[in-house]
């Protein structure tokens, strides 16, 4: 039971008139490294939102990390979870540096009124040298690449010592080498720092093949789950993906695996 | 140069106004600046104008009419920028337009003399009294001591909404604190720059702060010495030339800016990017 940090029981979200998520149920262990692949739109990003705290559930229930999610209530919750988006626009003239924006993972935990410390800072120096990004730590957020954006974004989330990583399409829109990097760094923070790790997306070149579960989703519900070699099957996929099975079978011959 | 001017009492609560003003409209463009919201700045003090109206007109204190209406705007608008799915500029531009009109429905609507109006419509510091300075006082102490103490939290709010609300920050609560003093600043500011003015001392000095550094604390002092600067150049030109002070005031603020944007390092990417980087300072 402590082992589960994840337990959600049939949830409903909703958007305006569109159901987000119908009936999804999924429970996750500590230490598990899940990825969930879908079409766009098949709710991935909104389960990952019920999972720290911000979806607003129609009903079902759901339990993370002993929190029980009601609405309004996930400050405290997402404190302990890192949380990475897909690469985000950010003003190339806005006055903060890279070591800046991998504090502000610090400023949940640290709380209203209380300043960094020297402890602080040497968390955030840990995290940005994890990450790889040290030379690059003065440098205004706005004059960085794509690639190396989602590296600070890891680092941001990793400051804030979490117990658990939500990626949400980390690699979208980067380069190849980029996603590789990306895919690899996610994979080695997730093994030294102990995590529990949830990785969206829609491409599957982009799933560390080391997953320890794969989740397939579509039109917001749970459309299967189990190991990766058994489930990711050409049948299953073009049925996901609604493309016919020799067309996945040429995509994914045509793919390079990344191996890690 | 005679500097007898400072000996006058209605010059010394002018050049305390423009310091205090200065300083609280310079540190709200701040916000509005980096959060790319200036639109709503726009339309916020545009209400107050109509706010301050509809009090004169029926009767009651202008600048409780000024800080309700700002505030309901807000209100409006709030909701539209914190939800960002949609771009708010249309609806934005709406309200804004029914802001500009109700002001002048309530002009007309007003009997007798409209002095009273025109004097919040472009402003007069050199009127301003000691219950003003302290109005002034207040709403400058405060929006400075809430950026002091909020400072991280309003830091990780204006680079990016949801990376705050991500690691723990309830962003939804300073969005809305920041549109709240944006009000405050606007209604106590409005007898001295005036409804139509005040928001290039709001944008102005932000702005050319904006292209002068990468580093925001640097930002928010760079913007409430030039606001200040433009407050007290601007009363100088004004008492010199016999000018209307509120209009010296704005152009000092827009000249300022454009010196800023020249010689804005930014501008010069390349050149920065040839620069070593400082080494760590811990």
């Amino acid at each position: 039971m402590d082992n589960e940090l994840i337990v959600i029981d049939n949830a409903v979200v909703s958007y305006r008139e569109d159901i987000a998520l119908r009936g999804v149920s999924l429970k996750v262990s500590k230490g598990e490294f899940v990825g969930i692949i879908g079409p766009n739109g098949a709710g991935k990003t909104t389960l990952l939102t019920v999972v720290n705290g911000m979806g607003k559930l129609l009903a079902g229930k759901v339990r993370v990390l002993g929190h029980y999610l009601r609405s309004g209530n996930g400050h405290s919750l997402r404190k302990k979870v890192g949380y990475v988006p897909q690469v985000q626009n950010i003003d190339p003239r806005m006055p903060i540096c890279v070591r800046e924006v991998v504090m502000i993972g610090r400023y949940g935990i640290l709380g209203i009124l209380s300043r960094p410390g020297r402890d602080d800072y040497e968390i955030v120096d840990e995290a940005i040298e994890l990450v790889g990004m040290s030379h690059l730590a003065r440098r205004p957020i706005g004059h960085l690449s794509g690639g190396e954006l989602q590296r600070v974004s890891i680092a941001r989330a990793l400051a804030q010592q979490p117990e658990m990583l939500l990626l949400d399409e980390p690699t979208a829109s980067l380069d190849w080498k980029a996603q590789s990097d990306i895919l690899e760094l996610v994979k080695m923070v997730h093994d030294t720092r102990f995590l529990t790790t949830l990785f969206v997306t829609h491409d599957l070149s982009c799933l560390p093949v080391t997953c320890d579960r794969v989740v397939l989703m579509k039109e917001g519900i749970i459309w299967g789950e189990g190991p990766p070699e058994e489930l990711l099957t050409d049948d299953n996929l073009s049925r996901l993906y609604d493309m016919p099975v020799s067309v996945v079978r040429s995509r994914r011959e045509k793919a390079v695996p990344v191996h890690l | 140069m005679d500097f007898s001017i400072f000996g006058y009492q209605f010059m010394q609560n002018a050049i305390l106004s423009a310091f205090l003003g200065g300083i609280a409209c310079a540190t709200i463009g701040v916000f509005v600046v980096l959060m790319h919201m200036p639109f709503i700045g726009v339309c916020m003090s545009h209400a107050a104008f109509a706010g301050a109206l509809l009090g004169l007109w029926l009767g009651f204190n202008p600048l409780v009419g000024a800080f309700g209406v700002s505030l309901l705007s807000a209100a409006i608008i709030g909701p539209l920028a914190d939800r960002g799915e949609l771009s708010p500029e249309t609806s934005i531009g709406v309200i804004f337009s029914l802001m500009l009109g109700l002001a002048f429905l309530f002009m007309g609507l007003m009997p007798g003399t409209k002095s009273g109006a025109l004097e919040l419509l472009w402003g007069s510091i050199l009127t301003n009294t000691r219950s003003d300075i302290i109005l002034l006082g207040i709403v400058a102490f405060v929006v400075v001591a809430l950026v002091f103490l909020f400072y991280k939290e309003i830091q990780a709010t204006i680079f990016n909404r949801d990376t705050a609300l991500a690691v723990g920050i309830p962003a939804a609560v300073f969005l809305y604190g920041i549109l709240f003093l944006t009000g405050a600043t606007i209604t106590a500011s409005l007898r001295s720059i005036g409804g139509l003015l005040i928001f290039s001392l709001i944008l102005n000095p932000a702005a050319a702060a904006y292209q002068l550094t990468y580093n925001m604390k640097t930002m928010f002092l760079l913007a409430a010495a030039f606001g200040v600067l433009s407050g007290w150049v601007g009363l100088l030109f004004s008492y010199f030339f016999n000018l209307p002070s509120g209009a010296t005031i704005v152009v000092t603020s827009s000249v300022i800016f454009l010196i800023a944007a020249i010689f804005s390092p930014k501008r010069k990417v390349k050149g920065w990017q040839s620069k070593p980087l400082q080494e760590e300072q811990p």
